[in-house]
């Protein structure tokens, strides 16, 4: 179609390069008491994260509040900056003197959130916040607009009827198909959806939810799609990341990962899924109590205090991650046999 | 009465409702409109500004010309529909022209202080962090004093008349300005979609511009127009004082002054200006309230 | 045999510059000890409906219709002394946000205490008594210590459970939830799942649970009322309703909803969006999103029918499945 003038940056690194890989991403977050601002703590919101993304993947992220599931969404888009760890998009190292620029990758990556209001200028036509990205972008205003056009177009809004519109005159599920056509006009190859359907009603869900699948074929995106909603996750996913606490404790291909948690963390969340079968009524809470807070968290596995299973070796070191199917890999010492884990049913000795 | 001359300037933005960009403003419009009390203080705002513009074509009475007979004349006197002054000057010309310094001692500064304290509110506002903390902080110092003191201490350190007095409200209100400014802006910074125009690769610049003003302009403005009754009475503190205007300029508060003697003698006439500084600056409090509530965008 | 709360062609009608048509026509009976789960989408008159059997909505703009009768009582027509003695003592709310439904400058355990206080004879100890007793039974670890504790000051798990412990401090017989689990983390909406279906045995209440989430609706109610556009379309045992949904929008909200097994699928999405309550059409409210719409549907609200233990409002209502 007219997309001609804009096209997608190129696969630079092919196909067999993962679109992003990320190594030990670290944000922590000072918390500052007393009249002199003393430091107090800080908040570990994302803790030495690491995974890969290949291309055309979708890879589904999924934990409680205070996981730090939106602050990783945040630093990967560079609107805060990291700590320490390194990012690498299709090859090129972010921020790195031999790598791609900060503004490079907001060219190749692009965010949608949970808020469907508050991610669009309340003053501005949806049409004029769809074109605002392709004419920083430096298309010419009428080109920018035509992308808009098109843009909403496939996003099911018809820009005749609903160019001229502001956003308060949208239903949440439309304002969220702006909010998509926003997002893709600038042509990212990369789009991470921070809790992009939690806000919509059910029947509506189902269909952004076959929108962004079938975006996703047409424009050969690539998505990370981070949810609290474990059947969504399920549905739309290739992979699911499992964070708690900052850190990654479970990762794998979905049907692996769902048929087969190895974390005790990622079974809780898995059997906390209320049952659509009244024959199958969840009997026990696999959990007691809150998920703690991310300020100053213990040495050792951070689920320990919730975990049915936990054992003095949990609290002496972190788990590494350890393989346990092809791509599947969980951070517990259940997992890993060398790691000394007492399964016997009492308190394991010293 | 002849108020077309000041008319045209303002319904004119909003007669752009067709153009479609221009819709915000024209529902505010619209909702302006429908909200009498409004409408009737912006229409006895615009007769007093008309008439003060106007003033030597529809005045017979020459508002510097005394007459001994006339002291004090009452309402309603024969050649003075308002009784008259100390000096037996016409009041109905002195109220007329002393609208001309009094609306500008209520307005200038306030414009003064939207432009520069807006575009360094909104500057903190928006680059946070260290930048935001050292100006807001400097500003913080303008803080510690009560406003009359400091619009007293300043047209005294710079001398009396209508330039310093105006300089001196200007620099009261920058702070009070920013700090609105500063807030407002803060919030926007944080909305999704002043991030998402990051994402796109915007610069600062060009966010402010495209996404921030827009949707800070409107709070700010409302927050200086209720800022312009309360210049309109310090300035006239000021002439009061004696820091402003001098006679025999007439001026609303240095009216009030100067007959502040005859209070017992002829009170109604006394009260006149007062009144004037009243109803005025009433007005344009009514009229910011209206505003506000007719901005207020439906989420 | 007169059932506990019965409720009778109800309408709520809100006064606005547009007047909203929020609830039109609900009727409902429910059992001593029995948990109705309404579920609905947003706009669809479900928590309207909740708030209207307390009577929460403001008098000024708002025009009831119908009756509602709780316990014998006429909730509608009660002197505003009798609404404030029904509230709390026969019939208590929890809400989706607990922090709305505590003042912050009291601590947890002097609200609940007086409650007890405002609603029953009983001395300043028993009651504190009684409300330590109800935090521990809600599941609030160190109960004695949380007595004290501020709302601001506990989690949201914490705050949602002593909201529960709130609206059961005067032993109330009806429980309204509005969507008091929608905010909760999954590892603690399960729990709070847990404790409110225990309780309910304990207690013999009855409840009405408001949700959005059908898995939610599924592991707490006993029947189950599906509305749209401020109507019940479908009513029935929760059992019944989810193995063979009959009415089209039932059918269709069942089938968008993503659960376990539907990788791989095209989601079936009901197209088109919820109506506008302030311009509902004449006849079925959900014909413009419906396949099966004629104009007959176009024409008149089609009537609540009941077949057997079921209630369906649509003129097309498929044949049951066949039965096992």
């Amino acid at each position: 179609m007219s997309l001609v003038l804009h096209k997608p940056a190129a696969d630079r690194g092919g196909p067999a390069q993962p679109l992003l890989i990320v190594g030990g991403l670290r944000k922590h977050f000072p918390i500052r008491g007393g009249l002199l601002g003393r430091n107090r703590g800080a908040v570990h919101a994302v803790d030495g994260v690491g995974f890969q993304v290949g291309k055309g993947e979708i890879l589904g992220v999924v934990g409680e509040s205070g996981c730090g599931k939106s602050t990783m969404a945040r630093l990967l888009a560079r609107l805060i900056e990291p700590d320490g760890g390194e990012v690498i998009f299709d090859g090129d190292g972010v921020g790195a003197a031999d790598g791609i620029s900060i503004r490079d990758l907001r060219r190749d990556l692009q965010l949608v959130f949970q808020d469907s209001f508050a991610s669009l200028n309340p003053r501005m036509t949806i049409e004029d916040s769809v074109a605002f990205g392709p004419r920083i972008q430096g298309l010419s205003a009428a080109e920018a607009m035509r992308v808009a056009h098109d843009m909403l177009g496939r996003v099911g809004l018809e820009p005749s009827r609903f160019g001229g519109r502001y956003p308060h005159e949208l239903s949440g599920g439309q304002r969220q198909r702006v909010n998509i056509a926003r997002t893709l006009a600038t042509r990212p190859r990369l789009v991470i959806l921070d809790e992009a359907v939690s806000a919509l009603d059910k029947s509506v869900q189902a269909q952004v939810l076959n929108l962004l699948l079938d975006l996703k074929a047409e424009l050969n995106l690539t998505y990370i799609f981070i949810s609290h909603d474990l059947n969504v996750v399920q549905y739309i996913s290739d992979r699911v990341l499992v964070m708690y606490l900052g850190q990654v404790v479970e990762i794998g291909p979905v049907d692996s990962l769902y048929r087969d948690a190895r974390h005790p963390y990622t079974r809780a969340l898995l059997s906390a899924v209320p049952s659509v079968d009244p024959e199958r009524r969840t009997r026990h809470s696999p959990l007691t109590g809150d998920p703690p807070s991310p300020v100053n968290p213990p040495p050792g596995c951070r689920f320990r205090q919730r975990c049915p299973h936990a054992r003095a070796v949990c609290a002496a070191a972190l788990p590494e991650p350890v393989e346990i199917a092809p791509g599947h890999r969980a951070a517990c010492f259940m997992a890993d046999p060398a790691s000394g884990y007492d399964s016997s049913p009492t308190e394991g000795g010293r | 009465m002849s108020v077309t001359g000041l008319a045209t300037s303002s319904p004119a933005p909003l007669a752009a409702s067709a153009v479609r960009s221009h819709g915000y403003w024209s529902g505010v419009g619209r909702r302006i409109l429908r909200d009498p009390v409004t409408v009737g203080c912006g229409a006895i705002l615009l007769l007093i500004a008309a008439a003060a513009v106007l003033a030597p074509w529809i005045l017979p009475a020459d508002p510097y010309r005394t007459s001994m007979l006339h002291r004090l004349a009452p309402l309603g006197s024969a050649g003075h529909l308002l009784g008259a002054d100390e000096l037996g000057r016409d009041m109905v010309a002195r109220l007329v022209y002393g609208g001309r310094l009094s609306l500008m001692l209520g307005t200038l500064p306030v414009a003064l202080a939207f432009v520069i304290g807006g575009a360094i509110g909104v500057l903190a506002g928006f680059a946070g962090g260290w930048l935001n903390m050292v100006i807001m902080r400097s500003l913080d110092v303008f803080y510690a004093f009560p406003s009359v003191l400091l619009a007293v201490a300043i047209s005294g350190a710079l001398g009396s008349g209508m330039s310093n007095s105006i300089i001196a409200l200007t620099v009261v209100f920058v702070p009070q300005i920013s700090r609105v400014a500063e807030s407002v802006t803060t919030q926007v910074r944080g909305l999704d979609y002043v991030e998402a125009a990051r994402m796109s690769g915007a610069s600062a610049f060009t966010i402010i511009r495209a996404h921030v003003l827009g949707n800070v302009m409107g709070p700010i403005f409302v927050y200086a127009t209720g800022l312009v009754s309360v210049s309109m009475i310090l300035g006239s503190g000021l002439s009061f004082l004696g820091l402003g205007v001098k006679p025999p300029e007439p001026e609303w508060g240095l009216m009030l002054t100067t007959l502040r003697s005859a209070i017992y003698v002829n009170p109604l006439v006394a009260a006149l200006p007062g009144a004037m500084i009243f109803v005025t600056s009433m007005c344009f409090n009514l009229m910011a309230d209206g505003i506000r509530s007719a901005m207020d965008m439906k989420a | 045999m007169t059932s506990f709360v019965s409720v009778e062609n109800l309408s709520v009608r809100f006064h606005a510059a547009k007047p909203v048509h929020a609830v039109n026509g609900v009727s409902f009976d429910l059992a001593e000890g029995e948990v109705l789960g309404l579920l609905g989408e947003s706009g669809s008159g479900k928590s309207v409906t909740l708030r209207a059997l307390m009577r929460l909505h403001p008098d000024k703009v708002t025009r009831y219709g119908g009756a509602v009768r709780v316990d014998g009582q006429d909730v509608l027509g009660m002197a505003p002394a009798a609404l404030e003695s029904f509230r709390g003592k026969t019939c208590a709310m929890v809400f989706q946000d607990p922090i709305l439904a505590f003042d912050p400058v009291y601590s947890l355990g002097r609200q609940i205490t007086e409650t007890i206080l405002r609603h029953e004879p009983v001395d300043q100890a028993t009651a504190r008594a009684r409300a330590l007793e109800l935090l521990e039974r809600v599941q609030v670890p160190s109960a004695r210590r949380r007595y004290d504790a501020y709302p601001h000051e506990v989690s949201g798990g914490m705050r949602q459970r002593a909201m529960i412990a709130l609206a059961l401090a005067c032993r109330p017989k009806l429980l309204l939830a509005d969507e008091p689990t929608t905010a909760l983390d999954a590892t603690v909406q399960i729990q709070v799942l847990l404790l409110l279906r225990e309780l309910q045995k304990e207690m013999g209440m009855s409840v009405i649970f408001v949700t959005h989430d059908i898995g939610v609706a599924t592991e707490i109610s006993d029947r189950l009322a599906v509305m749209y556009g401020g109507r019940i379309v479908e009513q029935g045992p929760l059992a019944e309703v989810m193995r063979d949904p009959r009415h089209p929008y039932t059918r269709g909200l069942l089938a968008s909803t993503v659960t376990g097994g539907m990788r791989g699928r095209r989601l079936e999405a009901i197209p088109g969006m919820p109506p506008d309550l302030t311009l509902l059409p004449p006849g079925c409210a959900f014909a413009p999103r419906c396949g099966l719409a004629g104009d007959d549907c176009r024409a008149a609200v089609p009537p609540l029918a009941a077949t057997g233990r079921r209630q369906i409002a649509c003129i097309r209502a498929e044949a049951p499945c066949a039965p096992a």
